[in-house]
């Protein structure tokens, strides 16, 4: 007996410590998954229409099941009256996670040495703790294309989704080759190259470019006839490319381009995806012929040349979808990824529609990087990746209320959210104890 | 003698037609409305008068013989937007050869062809705030602009009511222009503190001795030598004595806080503080003494000084009863202010009354024009926009915008080319893929070629 009371009084001391570390205040609120019942909510499915007063029932990642009167059974079940639900919103081309502060090099993971590094893979570089993606998803972007930029051939970018704390948590099953198509248009205002210098350069990349594709459909050809290769890491990813393995997303923007790049894309007979496309709309008729999906933006952008009409790049995206072209929008950001909402509403209320500039951040995303089988829509067996706001999501004043990714309601606070909350009302004020 | 009366009184005319000529003004009759008053609460189905350049009534049912009618039933009415942080339509920004630089003027390099201004218009915007770079602790003086696009003449994009303003830059640019770039002081945010405090002190000698000198010159007989002005000295005294207000491009609560407190100490109240990052650290003490702060709707993360932002700034800094407003200091953003004040409804959900202000009346606060523009009231300069959609909405569409009653921008008339000139050199147009958008460092990048592009992909 007396042994026992010793037995306790021994555990009560070791139970000390652990004590001690619960005295931490408040709480730290993780994602979690589970069974959730979103319930009475206006369902926006995108491929199905709109649900009215519908729920949606998540269980182990997935939507089970999207209808009218489910019921919840052992599902934790959320309100969503008077509120709507989305699926995620698909940003087409972003840095987020590849960088964490822009000007610091130290922080900056999206560039590599050199012109030609096709196996240079952004999913590596991710960084799934970047204080940048909780502030991100809590504005209902759930899911993000990371895009190498530089050289010719920059790396591979990967589709990425927002929640998980490693790389291959957050892959969401696509990946595509960059090429930045040689360029006759100066990279930005401050881009003083003579009109002779841009053409040179210009000329001698397509040049390069001829010279490694030749190569490269070399290295496919001696390699699917079984030959002892060398090491050469860089073929290795172009031959996935000839081999119909991995697309080409091919950044071009002048309207000069986009045709040339159009020829050389046929040329080759590779699947590609056009991005950037910022004078899509000179020539939307060209892409809509050669069926090229494009990914366009930011809308939020100055026209490209100084006689443009001042709305050229708010208009791109729904001239091109007029056309016939397959569009989906990108923010091209990093840190502000969060306003690809934005750009997709600047897209529809310059001709592009409200319905259209949904899909384009939507199916039309999850279509063209070959995942709407499990992203893009609210479908039953597709992944719970939505989200619940107050009302339409491009809206500006809409308050996103729930987000789900994989399944995993993530918590809507970030370090943004945390500052409000702790300076809104500070304490101090700007009197210390009467001071 | 009574000549010369009548001489005096024909000069006397003539000076006032010759003001009158410099800058057009218009009249027009907006009919009903939506009109968003800013101060005044929404009115719907309201008319607005506006005779020579300034409204002359708001009200129902108005009529006025000989003048151009438009009927803005289902439409939004808003005073013109004003953005107190632009470089558009300059040719220079940076004098980036001495960390106190108060003789520059902004006014001297004016581009009146600057497209920029047309894509400002067509996005609501009629007032900018034509401000020197960040490169210096002390910048040069800054000019208020109105959009009156369409001359040639520089001058007539001066708005000559507004008082001076000049430009101070703290933490990180002038640190890495005059501290890393030339080894000079400041290099840490307390030589910052110290070169603007050196100023002022500067400044104080530089104005006694010319009250000596005038005292001295009050003595009869008296042949003192006068001391050798200078504007740069001059300046800084124009600043003690209540003339210039200084607007501090700023990030970072203690820089803030150090400025706030130099000024308090040299009885400085006529400072706003710009970018602002961190302002809502220090919101009660921007509150107290300083005219408020210009801040980025959701800007962050693009330098290490506003890592820590938030999105909820203008939120916080409003409700702390700060003088808040939103500005570009950028050609691209400026064509959205509209939508970059909605933000503040995202995040910190302020009403529409106070989004609005953000962009009209508080910005006219801080630059010291509210008793002319920043609302829609009787007696006001005419600048104005028409809205398709509410403008704090994603899908507002901005129609019409005037400028003292003169209609600058019309989207039904809107000619895709609308350059003033093409330049002779530009044989082929050049294609731009983005507006350089943050340009407080334009004009001081060959300091850091070395530090590799990227550095000024994001450099305010």
């Amino acid at each position: 007996m007396k042994n026992l009371k010793n037995i306790l009084y021994i555990f009560c001391l070791l139970m000390i410590p652990f004590m001690a570390k619960a005295q931490f205040d408040g709480e730290f609120i993780k994602p979690r998954n589970g069974k959730f019942l979103l319930q009475n909510a206006t369902i926006q499915t995108v491929t199905n229409g709109i649900i009215e007063n519908g729920s949606v029932l998540i269980v182990n990642g997935k939507i089970e099941a999207v209808g009218k009167n489910l019921l919840a059974g052992d599902a934790e079940v959320i309100d969503c009256t008077g509120q709507f639900i989305y699926p995620g919103l698909m940003d087409g081309g972003s840095r987020l996670g590849l960088v964490e502060v822009n000007s610091l090099p130290e922080t900056q993971d999206f560039a590599e040495i050199g012109q030609v590094t096709p196996n240079m893979q952004a999913l590596v570089a991710v960084n799934p703790n970047s204080i940048a993606i909780p502030v991100t998803r809590v504005s209902g972007v759930t899911t993000t294309l990371a895009v190498p930029s530089g050289g010719l051939f920059p790396g591979t970018a990967a589709l990425i989704n927002l929640n998980g704390y490693t790389p291959d948590q957050m892959y969401a099953g696509f990946k595509g080759v960059v090429l930045n198509f040689p360029s006759s248009a100066r990279r930005s205002t401050w881009d003083r190259r003579s009109d002779e210098d841009i053409k040179k350069e210009s000329e001698k990349a397509q040049k390069t470019l001829n010279e490694i594709w030749e190569r490269a459909i070399t290295y496919h050809q001696l390699k699917e006839a079984n030959a002892e290769l060398q090491f050469y890491p860089e073929m290795e990813q172009l031959a996935k490319v000839i081999a119909g393995e991995l697309p080409l997303l091919v950044e071009v923007n002048a309207a000069s381009d986009i045709v040339a790049a159009i020829d050389w894309i046929q040329s080759k007979n590779v699947k590609a995806i056009l991005t950037g496309v910022a004078e899509g709309w000179r020539v939307a008729d060209k892409i809509a012929e050669a069926k090229l999906p494009v990914v366009a933006g930011p809308m939020l952008s100055i026209p490209t040349r100084q006689s443009d009409r001042y709305d050229a790049a708010y208009t791109n995206p729904g001239k091109m979808a007029k056309a016939g072209v397959k569009v989906v929008i990108r923010s091209n950001d990093a840190e502000n990824t969060r306003n690809l909402p934005f750009n997709a509403g600047f897209a529809a209320a310059y001709g592009m529609g409200k319905e259209e500039a949904l899909k384009s951040v939507t199916i039309n995303a999850a279509e063209v990087f070959g995942v709407a089988d499990r992203l893009g829509s609210i479908e039953t067996g597709k992944d719970a990746t939505l989200f619940v706001s107050t009302g339409d999501p491009f809206e500006t004043k809409t308050q996103i209320s729930h987000v789900f990714i994989d399944g995993y309601r993530v918590p809507m606070s970030n370090r943004h959210i945390k500052l409000y909350q702790e300076f809104l009302e500070r304490s101090p004020g700007l009197e210390k104890n009467g001071n | 003698m009574k000549k010369l009366k009548y001489i005096l009184i024909s000069f006397l005319m003539l000076a006032v037609l010759f003001a009158k000529a410099q800058t057009p003004k218009g009249s027009v009759l907006i009919k009903n409305a939506t009109v968003l008053t800013i101060t005044n609460g929404t009115l719907e189905e309201t008319d607005v008068l506006v005779e020579n350049g300034v409204i002359k009534s708001i009200g129902k049912n108005l009529t006025a013989a000989n003048v151009q009618t438009i009927d803005a039933k289902g439409k939004y009415l808003m005073p013109g937007i004003i953005d107190a942080h632009s470089h558009v339509a300059l040719d220079a920004v940076n004098e980036a050869t001495a960390p106190i630089t108060s003789e520059v003027r902004m006014a001297d390099v004016v581009d009146p062809y600057d497209i920029g201004l047309y894509r400002a218009l067509a996005g609501g915007v009629t007032i900018s705030h034509a401000m020197h770079g960040s490169a210096n602790a002390i910048g040069g003086q800054n000019i208020t602009l109105k959009h009156r696009y369409g001359s040639g003449n520089p001058e007539d994009l001066f708005m000559k009511e507004a008082p001076r303003t000049i430009k101070f830059a703290l933490g990180e640019n002038p640190t890495r222009v005059h501290g890393r770039g030339n080894g000079n002081q400041p290099r840490s945010r307390m030589g910052v503190e110290a070169v603007i405090r050196n100023g002022f002190n500067e400044a104080i000698q530089y104005k006694k001795t010319w009250d000596t000198y005038n005292a001295a010159l009050k003595q009869k007989g008296a042949t003192p030598v006068p001391p050798k002005y200078d504007t740069r000295l001059q300046t800084l005294v124009d600043i003690l004595d209540g003339k210039v207000i200084i607007h501090c491009h700023s990030y970072r609560a203690d820089e803030i806080y150090a400025l706030i407190n130099t000024c308090r100490d040299f009885g400085i109240t006529n400072i706003v503080f710009s970018h602002v990052n961190e302002g809502f650290k220090v919101a009660p003490e921007l509150a107290a003494y300083t005219m408020g702060a210009s801040v980025f709707a959701d800007w962050w993360a693009y330098k290490f000084e506003v890592y820590y932002s938030t999105a909820y700034n203008a939120a916080i800094l409003t409700e702390n009863g700060v003088i808040t407003s939103i500005n570009s200091d950028s050609g691209e953003l400026i064509r959205h202010l509209y939508h970059e004040a909605g933000k503040a409804q995202r995040y910190g959900q302020l009403d529409d009354e106070q989004t609005l202000a953000l962009i009209t009346i508080n910005p006219a606060k801080q630059l010291g024009i509210a008793d002319k523009v920043g609302s829609i009231e009787e007696g006001k300069q005419a600048d104005l926009v028409i809205f398709e959609g509410h403008p704090l909405s994603v899908y507002a569409i901005p129609q019409m915008t005037f400028v003292d009653g003169v209609k600058y921008f019309d989207i039904n008339e809107d000619d895709n080319d609308k350059r003033l000139r093409v330049s002779a050199t530009d044989i082929i147009e050049p294609i731009f893929l983005k507006e350089h958008d943050h340009k407080c460092m334009h004009g001081v990048d060959f300091f850091f070629t070395n530090f590799g592009r990227n550095l000024f992909e994001h450099g305010h």
